[in-house]
């Protein structure tokens, strides 16, 4: 068995396998299946001051290899997520990262001050929600709003900070960059890219918010490609996700630079994914004879 | 909330009509725990979400777990295409199914085309206790009648053209019964506007009504917030999710 261990900024994990978050709620649901415990971590639904409705349904569409979705940050705010999801999320040997958004830059910095001395090991702050009219993605499409609300967040948390950042830009690791400078001990991504589809009968889009977001295997190749970008532009660690469906991909990802990674859509069709994933990656590492994962982080060999 | 996934043997498949089959699923770990109304969420190949479909019959002895599905899209005619002896890779059961009340209770069960299949179960608890009445548009897509009819369920057909049963809608069938006989429950699944019709006549008759929605899913099981339905309870709105809160809800409960 080759070490799973990961340092991520700081925080342990024992693999570096994390549920994506939005996809895996706070974990409640796939416990029947297996026990949390075989994950490296959790990002858990994206918390918000408020509690938030989320957009109407349908929130959600299947595309080749993918789907978007247009949930819209449903959550029960954070008051709640700390009085009844963190002390159950404490008692399962995981690593929680609270993924926290807002529609302004005040809004994140109280979420995240709020989540001080809860207990979470890390916050995920998301500049990249693409299904949110204010705040979101609007965050994370320049760089000048991307230091601003990094910068509030900072100084509200003692917590290692990540910052989750949007592909819907020209330039990913100018981004990355920024947030780098702001004191972000690290970045994760990609979040989704805006898609849509239409009902050619109907002429509707499918999704009653117009556009979702694009996540699943059809975004891997570009989420590999700005992992790759970002590795190597920063000098702070990279938790790469977009598609990773197999422990191949998952693999994949690491060379291309990330330190952890995360599993979304592929949890849809496979619940055992994020779990089957963690025990190829070890299997091909034994077979490869590398002893740690961390070792094979960035090592793609770029022509 | 306990569930299963596995990929489990199709012991018998039948063709309903051009496009609706009927699938018995060898599953003991589900049929184990499965209850009326709930439903199971498959997995088709090369499609990356997984298909929702009702529970149409559990029988417990065999292990055996029933579902009849209308092909769609290509998901489903995907699904059509499998045999007997295939493995259907499914989780279930989820959601939350039909309260069955007490034996002697009275029970209306209301079936619109596609929605039929999970109105069988129902009408196998309250037997002869129970009216089925469903609709579709015309005679040759009908279903599932003699299923009801062996329940012991008085059955009633409607058909849009009149070509089988009764012509007319199922609503009409329904303000009949209510004129006759009170049932303590009315469960229903089926288009939403149909849905609407007999909440509104229930509403009307004061007789509590039970619904199971449709909304397109991705986790199935809670997780991913995107199947939602604006529901209200104790005077507020809020956005409840088919898959865990449903996916048959209390009728009062549900934002039309
Ligand atoms: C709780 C529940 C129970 C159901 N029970 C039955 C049943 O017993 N028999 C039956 O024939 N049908 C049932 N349906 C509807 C069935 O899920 C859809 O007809 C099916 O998903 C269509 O898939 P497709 O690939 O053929 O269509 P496509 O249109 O190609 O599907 C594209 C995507 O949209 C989704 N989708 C399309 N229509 C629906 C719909 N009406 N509801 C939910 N998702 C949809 C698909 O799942 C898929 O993700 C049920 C739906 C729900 C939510
Ligand atoms: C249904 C759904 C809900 C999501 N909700 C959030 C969210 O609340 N916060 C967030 O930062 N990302 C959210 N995401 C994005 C994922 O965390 C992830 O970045 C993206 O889906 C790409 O990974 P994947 O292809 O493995 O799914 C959501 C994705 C999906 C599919
Ligand atoms: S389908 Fe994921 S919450 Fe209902």
């Amino acid at each position: 068995m080759a070490d799973m261990k990961v340092n991520f900024a700081g925080v342990e994990f024992k693999n570096p396998v994390v549920a994506a978050s939005g996809t895996y709620g706070y974990g409640r649901e796939y416990e029947a299946l297996y026990p949390l415990s075989k994950l490296g971590g959790i990002s858990v639904k994206g918390t918000t001051l408020h509690k938030r409705d989320g957009n109407p349904a349908p929130r959600v569409a299947e595309t080749p290899s993918g789907m978007l979705n247009s949930v819209g940050l449903q959550n029960g705010g954070v008051d709640k997520f700390i009085n009844c999801e963190i002390p159950n999320l404490l008692t399962k040997n995981i690593a929680i990262i609270a993924n926290i958004a807002g529609a302004t830059v005040e809004e994140c910095a109280e979420v995240a001050a709020k989540l001080n001395g809860t207990g979470v090991h890390m916050i995920e702050l998301n500049i990249s929600c693409p299904n949110v009219k204010q705040g979101g993605a609007a965050f994370g499409t320049s760089c000048e709003n991307a230091s601003a609300v990094t910068r509030a967040v900072r100084n509200a948390t003692d917590l290692p900070l990540m910052v989750k950042l949007s592909p819907n830009v020209t330039d990913i690791a100018s981004i990355a960059k920024a947030v780098e400078a702001e004191g972000a001990d690290a970045v994760s991504l990609i979040n989704t890219l805006l898609g849509m589809r239409i009902d050619i009968n109907s002429r509707r889009p499918i999704l009653k918010n117009n556009v979702g977001g694009l996540s699943g295997a059809a975004v891997f190749p570009i989420a590999v490609r700005m992992v790759w970008q970002v590795a190597n532009a920063v000098k702070i660690p990279v938790m790469g996700m977009g598609g990773i469906t197999t422990w191949e991909d998952g693999i994949e990802m690491m060379l291309a630079g990330a330190s952890a990674i995360q599993v979304g859509a592929a949890i849809f069709k496979n619940p055992f994914a994020p779990v089957e994933i963690a025990d190829g990656m070890n299997e091909w590492l034994d077979k490869n004879g590398i002893k740690c994962v961390s070792e094979i982080v960035g090592r793609v060999k770029p022509w | 909330m306990n569930y299963f996934q596995g990929k489990y043997k199709i012991v018998k498949k039948l063709k309903l009509n051009d496009t609706v089959y009927d699938f018995t699923l060898s599953c003991k770990e589900i049929t184990d725990i499965a209850l009326a109304g709930q439903f199971v969420h498959i997995a088709v190949d090369g499609f990356s979400l997984r298909r929702p479909i009702s529970i149409c019959e559990i029988n417990r002895e065999k292990g055996w777990l029933r579902i009849v599905f209308e092909v769609r899209g290509k998901g489903t005619e995907a699904l059509s295409k499998l045999c007997e002896g295939d493995l259907m890779d499914v989780i279930g059961p989820l959601g939350k199914g039909f309260d069955l009340l007490k034996p002697g209770k009275k029970c209306i069960a209301i079936g619109g085309g596609i929605g039929t299949p999970p109105m069988l179960e129902v009408a196998k608890h309250y037997g002869a206790n129970c009216t089925v009445i469903s609709g579709f548009r015309t005679g040759s897509i009908a279903i599932l009648q003699e299923d009801f009819a062996d329940t012991g369920a008085k059955t009633i057909l409607c058909t849009d053209d009149g070509s089988a049963g009764r012509k007319g809608f199922v609503t009409e069938a329904l303000e009949e019964c209510l004129n006759s006989e009170k049932p303590d429950i009315i469960c229903a699944c089926g288009p939403m506007p149909m849905l609407k019709a007999i909440v509104e006549l229930a509403k009307n008759a004061g007789i509590r009504t039970q619904v199971s929605l449709e909304q397109r899913m991705a986790c199935g099981v809670g997780a991913c917030l995107v199947c939602a339905c604006r529901c209200v309870k104790d005077g507020e709105e809020f956005m409840a999710h088919v898959c865990k809160d449903g996916p048959v809800f209390e009728a009062e409960e549900v934002v039309f």
